[in-house]
């Protein structure tokens, strides 16, 4: 259970190293994507002016203000609470994410799915696990939206924020086939009987 | 007591604000009982995290979370009040969306076919606004839920038939919290919804879930499948963001309603752990925000 200080971005080398249980703090650059900024990518044949190789991407769609630009809000968006939205809805996208775009690192809540996995460990990359709903929290840890692009599907544009101190996240899924919230789920689906014995129900 | 649409804007604007950035003290109460008895200690970290953010979000005069939900406002008029209905509707809206502009905070709201996001936190049918009728000669309350989506998401309903019995409805919800996992942001308020239509069901479901937590059902039978059931989902071991631990949920609450000798409807809705909720109550000596 090592603990990881990533600077973004990073070599596929360093998320390789990553096990499950891990925890990794990142500092410099990190993206924002959510489910209308990977339709428009990968449905509709968008492309972003963003080099994403060797980042993480986060599940989310900020609360924003909108401000002249200046040198603390570069892209005229003051961050004002910094969230994280449920993975599960945005599995089929880790796949085209780590290949077309190389991101390394994908934070959200909740977990991804078994493609997702195999993708990690085919590709180089994983998941980092943040606690959902902690989102005053999480914001004390963004400096900055640096930059902002298919800003047309605001709050889902994709977002540059520029961070410090970002987590600790837990590993929650690696390259290696390890998954938490597998080995939570199986383990959940086998007290299923003790739980439905207690209310006197057969299985 | 008659009611000014401008004084329920002011509310419903406050209302919102006020639901996004304070948990109600039941709920703070609540996550606190269960980080005292979790027994994993991964769990008890994430626990101490969300306690942290409660207290983060207040110091910083911030929201608890991104999500500013789907909101929904729930009026409920004592006798003795007289408002006009249709100006009550539209003042509601109208708070609705100033609160979103002026704080500002993200409108989490779209049409369900184009995706157009008006900015402004409402739309077609939305806010949801219910209204219901009080014996008490108490004024006008106003209840605020801005429903999360993560949670609402994890919505289920079954048109159970009556040889399956009251079993299918236990089945049912062990199996609704087994397939939710971590994607509800879990411990949750799981909310149960027996009998009625297929739709009243469900709202019964959405009644449960926001209910204050150590309130009961005041249907004794309902009554008792909480106690059961509260028991049974927190024996999975989903845990805090479905990473395993005890506290899968605060508390499975149930609402009822007679249904059809044909029938045996049961739903689940579910509520995460930032189970955020603000009221106001309207006299004639002005608003108390107390919840």
């Amino acid at each position: 259970m090592a603990h990881h200080e990533f600077r973004m971005p990073v070599s596929e080398a360093q998320v390789r190293a990553l096990r499950v249980n891990d925890t990794v703090t990142l500092n410099g650059t990190l993206f924002g994507i959510r489910d209308a900024t990977q339709i428009h990518l990968f449905d509709r044949g968008r492309t972003t002016r963003f080099d994403l190789r060797g980042h993480a991407v986060i599940h989310t769609a900020p609360n924003v203000r909108p401000v002249p630009p200046s040198a603390a809000h570069p892209a005229g968006y003051a961050p004002l609470c910094v969230g994280t939205t449920t993975s599960d809805r945005m599995e089929r996208f880790t796949r085209p994410l780590l290949q077309r775009h190389g991101v390394r690192l994908i934070i959200g809540k909740g977990g991804l799915r078994e493609d997702s996995l195999a993708a990690f460990g085919e590709l180089g990359g994983a998941y980092l696990a943040i606690i959902g709903g902690t989102a005053a929290l999480e914001t004390t840890w963004v400096e900055a939206i640096e930059d902002v692009d298919l800003d047309d599907l605001n709050p889902e544009s994709l977002w540059k924020f520029r961070v410090r101190g970002f987590g600790p996240l837990l590993v929650g899924m690696d390259s290696h086939g390890a998954s938490l919230f597998a080995q939570v789920r199986h383990d959940a689906q086998e007290r299923r009987a003790a739980a439905l014995a207690s209310l006197g129900v057969k299985t | 007591m008659k009611i000014d649409p401008a004084q329920i804007e002011s509310v419903a604007r406050e209302l919102y604000v006020r639901a996004l950035k304070r948990l109600p003290p039941d709920v703070k109460r609540g996550i606190d009982a269960l980080a005292a008895r979790e027994t994993d200690a991964g769990a008890q970290r994430m626990l101490g995290t969300m306690i942290a953010n409660i207290r983060v979000a207040e110091e910083t005069d911030n929201l608890l979370c991104q999500d500013t939900g789907l909101p929904i406002y729930n009026v409920t008029i004592g006798r003795g009040v007289e408002v006009d209905g249709v100006a009550l509707k539209q003042a509601i809206r109208r708070g609705c969306e100033r609160a979103t502009r002026e704080h500002p905070f993200r409108s989490s709201v779209v049409h369900p076919l184009t995706r157009v996001n008006e900015h402004s936190s409402c739309g077609r049918g939305v806010p949801v606004i219910g209204i219901d009728f009080s014996e008490a000669d108490e004024g006008l309350v106003i209840e605020m839920i801005p429903k999360g989506s993560g949670s609402e998401n994890n919505s289920f309903l079954r048109m159970a038939i009556p040889a399956e019995g009251v079993d299918a409805v236990k089945r049912f919800v062990v199996d609704c919290v087994l397939e939710a996992g971590g994607k509800t942001c879990p411990p949750t308020i799981v909310g149960v919804g027996i009998g009625g239509t297929a739709d009243l069901c469900m709202h019964l479901a959405k009644v449960a879930a926001t209910r204050a937590l150590g309130t009961r059902c005041d249907d004794p039978e309902g009554a008792k499948l909480e106690a059961e059931l509260s028991r049974a989902v927190n024996v999975l071991g989903v845990g805090p963001q479905g990473l395993g631990g005890d506290a899968t949920s605060f508390a499975v609450h149930v609402e009822t309603a007679a249904t059809h000798i044909t029938m045996n409807p049961v739903a689940v809705n579910m509520q995460c752990h930032s189970a955020r909720r603000a009221r106001a109550t309207l006299r004639a000596g002005g608003v108390d925000y107390a919840d």
